[in-house]
């Protein structure tokens, strides 16, 4: 690990204090590979070169001065475009928000702005965070570092193909139904969902209100805890934001005996769908984590069966409802048609030309099934099953202290491979859901390289507010891989070179 | 739109039986708004009073103002309502420009108060139980103004939006249908609404000011053939912003349906809208049971949840109940029952009760209030409430009265001065030099010329006939301009005439 580009976060942060390297040096080095690589992934729909060096002078003043408030002060991040921030602009990877300027920082900015994390740009995802694959951002796909040929993973391909790529160390993204998790699975790097309300979501451009959830994506689990660690905590101005802190991530991932750990492996995500080469790497982990002392369970979740169905009502149902604000009135693109500009003529022409059609299809069954004559049978019965998930994964939780499921059933597919087949691209999703309907933590950690030797994932969840449970159980797997290995999985990627 | 035909109001109450429900929206007068911290102020500056939470910018969330929960409560515990101990916001979903989100926070199947009752007299001393359904939180829209097109939506050049308004706390009071009040419908109508306002300004949860739209009433009005028991078809005639136009547009309502009944006609379920200026309702969105507003759990919201100390809290605050006030009032103030309704009738026992507080005669106060406030308010068609007079001005009249520095004709003059915005009581009895002519110099020259000119009057009086003094006062107060006290101008008349 000799070049600067590549090692974790935490060993920057050591060394921005000790002053080998300043935060400017570290941000222009970032800055530097972002712009020439940028090209290849489409990582980032901006970089911001002017604030984000100005930001690490400000961070190396408080550094110098012994002031730094955080320990990832002066490490440079790059953030999702869903999250608003007052300098630069804010698309979600939407056409409607074409050059839109939030008048405000998200909750999650502002504290990256506390702890004096230059921000390097804005990174790409699905249309509002709708896909798997980046394939329906209204910016071009993001590409996969491992395959350029390939996805990246979505919503948050954008995050996964800059930390994977190292075009920035770390980066923000955020996880509605495995939008952090599924592409860190696909990029062999590690992505966290914490708790639901561990994180503001003050700012977040809400896609499902009641699953959204933001969360760290980096190359290592200790990163993704000190990431964790800046971004949680209590805010006044998100009514779901958890109140009592969950303590320090970083002392969590610090431990990591397995020894005496319970792990369950959910019976419903062990066998079915998961490509030969998944199954065979999570049957391997099985056995590295038998060996180092841990204690197997068989865990029943009966009813993760529907969590796909219930899923894909209860998320279209509130975007439909979130999105409705944009309607050309007070923000965004407007749109006027021909004749006539009515206000309901301007909305509908502005949506019809400003929306994708990922959103339009989410929005038209998300109204469906909110219908009156329609709500109990689907969005109600969506809320039932929601509820038997939760109710799965109390006993679940009574049994193990984490559960473990490969993170995806594939590794990356190639772009166009499941674009025409919704059903296809919302499979993809089947292991990581289920957190989201339960409002549990997950985290998705590197597990060797399996189909057309590209990098797999596991997933580990733990019981609500028990992030530090999954973050020292991920740290404990990412040891027993490393040391398997000889080396980190990321560091078997190719490397990325401008023709 | 030309006014329909109508049936005899009597004729009508004959052939139909009147049913009637009243919705009452009233703006409850926090600090900040209903979700955010913005100020709850009429009449500033268009779009002064926003942020990024009322303006429904992407990224923003809601947080329940706790004041607001507190005065819902307060109106729900003075409607002998039950209190939710889970109540629940939902989203209205519509699209409409003056609701910035497109869906507005509202509550649906859990309201904050529910199952009450009010009791209502009117006039014949009759006193109704109105039945009160369910009372529930929800945020008031923005303003559209349109300009050109005579301020109508249609034809207009374009239109504005002020959201000042966005996100101000409301309180929907829904009363069940109201089966038995015949020919007294109309005026029930108006006195239930009264008698809201009354509650909510005793207990200063609301400004209660009806030509601001504080307390704004939508009337539903549906007729049934004697006998039978299907409902009629409703119509809800919406706009009504005064007590007067509650009753006029119920009214209007029971003759205009019973027209069409009659004629055999079907009446059309939809909106109406009252002019109060010409006296008619004009139809405007068809409505059906099919509006389909897709209502849906609020997942940005937690449920609101009172303890049973704060609501018994609450409870204890409550004012006296307006029956009981009554009662005690017209015992305090001697009134007979006659007298006392006229005041009630009149909408002005607030402020009778604020001037026979300031140290005025009951007598005397309802004596300015029901007459010449109440004449004024007449010729200028306007609400009492709307006219510039306080009670501390009738009080002030009234103390110079008694300290014979106005006397009546003056009184009203300075009355109405003060009404046409000149000015305080004290302004503007100076500026038209209303006072009184106290100086005996002057008074004593007057009736010397006075009785000079007529010897005949003279010698009556020296007779002993002081009757005749009138008209000797007459020519007095010719010669001041009205401006002296009728009574001391006598007592200088007989003195003068006897030396
Ligand atoms: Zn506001």
């Amino acid at each position: 690990m000799s070049e600067l580009h590549k090692k974790p976060a935490s060993e920057l942060a050591q060394m921005l204090r000790s002053g080998e390297v300043t935060s400017v040096q570290l941000t222009e080095l970032f800055l530097d590979r972002a712009e020439k690589l940028n090209p290849l992934t489409n990582s980032f729909l901006r970089i911001n070169r002017e604030t984000a060096i100005e930001q690490a002078k400000h961070a190396d003043e408080l550094i110098a001065a012994g002031k730094a408030p955080s320990v990832l002060t002066g490490v440079p991040i790059a953030v999702k475009d869903n999250l608003t921030t007052t300098d630069a602009i804010t698309t979600a990877g939407s056409k409607i928000l074409e050059n839109y300027l939030p008048q405000y920082d998200s909750t999650v900015v502002s504290k990256l702005r506390a702890a004096a994390m230059p921000i390097l740009g804005k990174t790409n995802l699905d249309e509002f965070a709708m896909g798997s694959s980046t394939e329906f951002s209204a910016y071009g796909p993001s590409k996969n570092p491992w395959d350029l040929e390939r996805i990246p993973g979505g919503s948050g391909g954008g995050s996964s193909s800059a930390v994977s790529g190292f075009l920035a160390p770390i980066a923000i993204g955020s996880d509605t139904g495995g939008s952090i998790r599924f592409p860190a699975a696909v990029t062999g790097s590690v992505g966290a969902k914490p708790t639901y309300g561990a994180v503001s979501r003050y700012g977040l451009i809400a896609l499902a209100s009641s699953l959204d959830q933001v969360g760290p994506v980096t190359n290592d689990v200790l990163d993704a805890a000190l990431l964790q660690d800046v971004i949680a905590g209590h805010d006044p101005m998100d009514s779901t934001s958890l109140v009592d802190s969950l303590g320090q991530m970083a002392d969590f991932a610090s431990k990591t005996d397995v020894k005496g750990l319970r792990v369950g492996v959910i019976k419903q995500l062990a066998s079915d769908g998961f490509h030969p080469g998944i199954k065979a790497r999570f049957d391997e982990s099985i056995q590295l984590l038998v060996d180092a002392g841990a204690e197997i369970v068989e865990v029943d979740c009966p009813s993760f069966e529907y969590a796909v169905s219930a899923y894909y009502l209860i998320l279209p149902a509130e975007a439909s409802s979130n999105l409705a604000r944009f309607d050309a009135v007070r923000f965004g693109q407007r749109v006027l048609p021909e004749g006539n500009p009515t206000i309901e003529r301007v909305m509908a022409a502005t949506r019809e030309a400003g929306f994708g059609p990922e959103v339009k299809r989410r929005i038209i069954l998300g109204t469906y099934a909110l219908s009156s004559g329609y709500y109990d049978a689907y969005y109600g019965s969506a809320q039932k099953v929601r509820t038997l998930i939760q109710q799965d994964f109390e006993k679940a939780f009574a049994a193990a202290d984490v559960l473990i499921s490969p993170t995806a059933p594939t590794t990356a597919f190639k772009f166009g491979e499941k674009l025409d087949d919704p059903l296809a691209m919302y499979l993809n999703d089947v292991a990581t859901i289920p957190a989201n309907l339960a409002g549990i933590p997950g985290i998705s950690v590197p597990n060797g390289l399996a189909e057309n030797d590209l990098p797999s994932g596991l997933q580990i969840l733990a019981a609500a507010k028990n992030d530090g449970v999954m973050y020292s159980a991920a740290a404990g797997i990412e040891k027993l891989h490393n040391d398997k290995w000889g080396k980190r999985m990321i560091d078997f990627a190719p490397e990325l070179e401008v023709n | 739109m030309a006014k329909a035909e109508l049936m005899d109001f009597d004729e009508a109450i004959e052939k139909y039986e009147v049913v009637i429900g009243l919705e009452v929206h009233v703006e409850l007068n926090t600090n900040t708004k209903m979700f955010c911290g913005c100020a709850n102020e009429f009449g500033d500056q268009p779009n002064t009073n926003v942020c990024p939470v009322c303006l429904g910018l992407p990224g923003a969330l809601p947080v329940v103002n706790g004041k607001a929960v507190e005065y819902s409560i307060a109106i729900g515990l003075a409607l002998n309502c039950s209190i939710a101990s889970d109540g629940r916001f939902a989203r209205k979903n519509y699209f409409y420009p003056d609701l910035s989100k497109n869906f507005q926070t509202s509550q649906y199947d859990e309201p904050i108060a529910f199952e009450g009752q009010l009791e209502v007299p009117v006039a014949s001393g009759k006193v109704y139980n109105v039945a009160i359904e369910r009372a529930h939180m929800e945020e008031d829209a923005g303003k559209l103004s349109h300009v050109g097109g005579a301020g109508r939506i249609q034809g207009a050049e374009y239109s504005l939006v002020d959201f000042n308004r966005a996100g101000v706390p409301l309180v929907e009071i829904v009363t069940k249908p109201i089966f038995d009040s015949g020919s007294e419908a109309p005026e029930l109508a108006s006195a239930y609404v009264r008698q809201i306002r009354e509650i909510v300004k005793a207990m200063d949860v609301s400004d209660a000011r009806m030509e601001r739209g504080n307390v704004r009433c939508d009337a539903n009005v549906s007729l049934r053939p004697k006998g039978q028991e299907k409902l009629g078809t409703r119509t809800e005639t919406k706009n009504v912003n005064s007590l007067r136009s509650v009753e006029n547009a119920v009214r209007y309502e029971i003759q205009r349906q019973a027209a069409i009944l009659a004629a055999g006609g079907e009446i059309t379920q939809e909106t109406r809208h009252w002019h109060e200026d010409k006296k008619y309702t004009s139809a405007g969105r068809p409505k059906s049971d099919a509006d389909d507003y897709r209502y849906f759990p609020e997942p940005d919201l937690v449920p609101v949840q009172p303890t049973e100390e704060l609501i018994e809290e609450i409870r204890t605050r409550l004012p006296e109940n307006p029956a009981s006030r009554r009662a005690r009032l017209q015992q305090e103030w001697a009134l007979s029952d006659n007298e006392f309704r006229d005041i009630v009738n009149s909408d002005l026992l607030d402020e009778i009760d604020s001037t026979v507080s300031l140290g005025v005669s009951a007598q005397s106060a309802k004596k300015w209030w029901t007459g010449e406030i109440a004449r004024i308010a007449n010729v200028e068609g306007k609400e009492i409430s709307e006219l510039s007079v306080t009670p501390e001005d009738v009080a002030e009249i009234e103390k110079m009265i008694t300290d014979g520095k106005l006397n009546d004709r003056l009184a009203r003059e300075a009355l109405s001065g003060v009404i046409a915005g000149e000015g305080s009581v004290a302004e503007v009895v100076s500026a038209k030099g209303l006072e009184v002519v106290s100086d005996d110099g002057a008074l004593t020259a007057a009736v010397d010329k006075a009785l000079a000119e007529q010897p005949d009057v003279l010698e009556k009086i020296r007779a002993g006939k002081e009757q005749a003094a009138g008209a000797i006062i007459g020519s007095v107060m010719k010669e001041m301009r009205g401006q002296a006290d009728a009574g001391r101008v006598r007592e200088l008349i007989l003195e003068r005439a006897k030396s």
